[in-house]
């Protein structure tokens, strides 16, 4: 009897310490300035990606010839574009496009990097292998290796999203498995391991969770580089195809018109570059906050 | 320095083994028949069996791998189905503007890189310092195809100061050459600056910090000797690691400038693979690109193993 009452009164406690710690970490987080102005930025981003069909009545297909390359005016606040499609609703729709690929593919290197990064620094025959496999795709230019691969699969959004994947993974295996490396060396798991524990729990239930703060840190920053290479890859016309809009393909066609029409570069480049500050701002400040003996310079 | 020379040489051949594959298997990613999609719709079923018997497309993937290989080593990256020539020959003529290029923003980013970060660091957590902190991460976000537009737009439609597009070699004269080129270094060095100037600061920071340059402010050395002779020399190590490894990066970077300037480079001469499905100039290009920057870091490696006895020496006993 008594011992269950112990028992009660401890996992109170500890649920209680566990708020703290998270209203503790929102305080610190409020106060990190960093990581606010690029939260804040990314979230008016992703409204303004989400919202887009209520924040304009026209389609970005629509095309009114009679209407081609007016500037910015009350009708079109961001002009329209070389075919008289309305840039703004162009630009609010590439959005969806952009971080659409960021977040995807952010989330699919997590997942992929943080199993081979864990494998890999638990089992120490696979590292040699994987390591080697990953030093040899880091060794490419991120942009060139991602051109290759859309020369293989051809330019649609879904083969965007997997050429970054590609190209991204061997950077979160990285820092997973060096996070994992020092974890792995510790007395805790050196006791689950005399405690008989299998492999896989000590691997899913105790190293992994140590590894999610750098993970988190590293995925904001593919995000930001994958957002750079799909305006990139769509801009050379190996990315999102027309007539959809993304933020590159936009720019691709303001660079026919670009004696002509400034706004098509201006807009969807503004677009890019907030949202891109935005994630390195953040990942900045998240990396600050989780972990501060990291050097601050960055990469 | 021979041990360290030989175990930095034989960790390549992993590297370049991985990288060679990859750049192997790009032809057969393609979903289908390689010869379909290189020939298109409507090529006959004989054209498309001697194209796959002339790239040797019927062999083993083990087969066809090793006689690629085989070409490799010896200088042959194939023959541009489109062009009708080697693909060694159309990487040497396009090769110009791009290396042109990827220097003189090189050469504009260390410029301004090296006093920026210095008077950075000298200046920690005043006004100027987050000034510039700012700034370079602005410059870090920037993609530089971005920035090479809006240098275009201002520069040259609206003020009309430089050419919007284009390019001559220098032999058309040096102020000929480098009036085309003048837009594209600035976008393509911006991030690349940002970059060195951020980790100049780091660096000078770390080394300020060090008993040696106490002491010798407490000499009463200048302060410009202090920082120039005392603390730059032995901060300049992680610098040149970054202006080294990032040459790749900025020729990979070149590539895409060179679409918004319309040079003639490397970059033109992939996307217009590209379009035509030419996968041999593709796989030649990028692996040409890959192995050069796989050698370049090993020559900072090297050099900075011969600038730092530390660094030859803990190598050896590890």
């Amino acid at each position: 009897m008594e011992a269950t009452i112990k028992e009660q009164e401890l996992s109170e406690i500890k649920s209680k310490i566990n708020n703290q710690r998270r209203k503790l970490f929102f305080q610190r987080f409020l106060l990190n300035k960093l990581a606010v102005t690029g939260s804040i930025i990314i979230i008016v981003t992703a409204l303004f990606a989400l919202l887009a069909p209520f924040l304009t009545s026209y389609t970005p297909y629509e095309m009114q010839v009679a209407n081609r390359l007016q500037p910015p005016s009350g009708e079109h606040i961001f002009g329209t574009d070389n075919f008289g499609r309305d840039l703004f609703s162009r630009v609010a729709y590439g959005a969806q496009a952009s971080m659409g690929v960021g977040i995807s593919v952010a989330f699919i290197t997590s997942l992929l990097g943080l199993i081979i990064g864990l494998l890999s620094a638990y089992y120490r025959i696979l590292d040699h292998v994987l390591m080697r496999i990953s030093d040899g795709m880091m060794a490419f230019p991120a942009i060139l290796l991602a051109i290759a691969i859309m020369a293989a699969l051809g330019p649609r959004l879904e083969n965007v999203i997997i050429a970054l994947s590609i190209v991204y993974t061997p950077y979160v295996a990285r820092v997973v498995r060096s996070a994992a490396l020092v974890i792995r060396e510790q007395t805790f798991i050196e006791a689950m391991k005399a405690q008989g524990a299998s492999n896989m729990r000590i691997i899913w239930g105790h190293i992994a969770p140590n590894t999610l703060s750098p993970l988190i840190v590293q995925a904001t920053f593919i995000f930001a580089d994958a957002i750079i290479i799909e305006a990139g890859l769509s801009f050379l016309g190996v990315g999102v195809p027309t007539p959809d809009p993304s933020w590159g393909n936009i720019l691709y066609d303001g660079k026919l018109v670009i004696y002509n029409a400034w706004w098509m570069t201006l807009f969807p480049g503004i677009a890019i570059i907030l949202s891109v500050l935005g994630l390195n701002l953040f990942g900045d400040g998240l990396r600050d906050l989780l972990d501060p003996k990291t050097n601050n310079a960055k990469k | 320095m021979k041990v360290y020379l030989l175990k930095r040489i034989l960790s390549l051949i992993p590297v370049l083994l991985v990288v060679s594959v990859v750049v192997f298997m790009i032809i057969h990613l393609t979903p289908g028949d390689p010869a379909a999609v290189i020939l298109g719709p409507e090529a006959s079923e004989a054209d498309k069996e001697s194209l796959r018997e002339q790239l040797g497309l019927n062999l083993p993937l083990y087969q066809q791998y090793f006689s690629w290989m085989g070409g490799v080593v010896q200088g042959d990256l194939g023959t541009s189905i489109f062009m009708r020539k080697s693909v060694l020959s159309a990487i040497f003529d396009h090769l110009g503007p791009t290396l042109s290029l990827a220097i003189l923003s090189q050469l504009a980013a260390i410029l301004l890189a090296l006093p920026l970060g210095i008077m950075a660091a000298n200046r920690r957590g005043t006004l100027a310092d987050q000034t510039f902190m700012g700034i370079s991460l602005l410059g870090l976000s920037v993609p530089n195809f971005l920035l090479g537009l809006f240098l275009a737009i201002i520069f040259a439609v609206n003020l009309g100061w430089l050419p919007v597009a284009g390019y001559q070699p220098l032999s058309a004269g040096l102020w000929n050459h480098l009036k085309f080129l003048i837009l594209p270094a600035i976008a393509l060095g911006t991030a690349q600056a940002a970059l060195i100037a951020r980790m100049t600061r780091a660096s000078m920071l770390e080394t300020l910090n060090a008993n040696y340059v106490k002491t010798a402010r407490s000499k009463g050395l200048r302060e410009q000797i202090v920082i120039y002779k005392h603390t730059l020399k032995n901060a300049f190590i992680p610098i040149l690691t970054v202006i080294g490894q990032t040459f790749g990066t900025l020729v990979a970077g070149a590539v895409v400038t060179e679409t918004v300037f319309n040079i003639p480079g490397i970059g033109q001469l992939i996307i217009n693979s590209v379009e035509r499905r030419d996968y041999s100039v593709i796989q030649g290009t990028v692996l040409f690109i890959t192995v050069s920057y796989v050698f370049i870091n090993l020559i900072v490696d090297l050099l900075y193993g011969f600038l730092d006895p530390r660094v030859r020496l803990e190598n050896i006993d590890s």
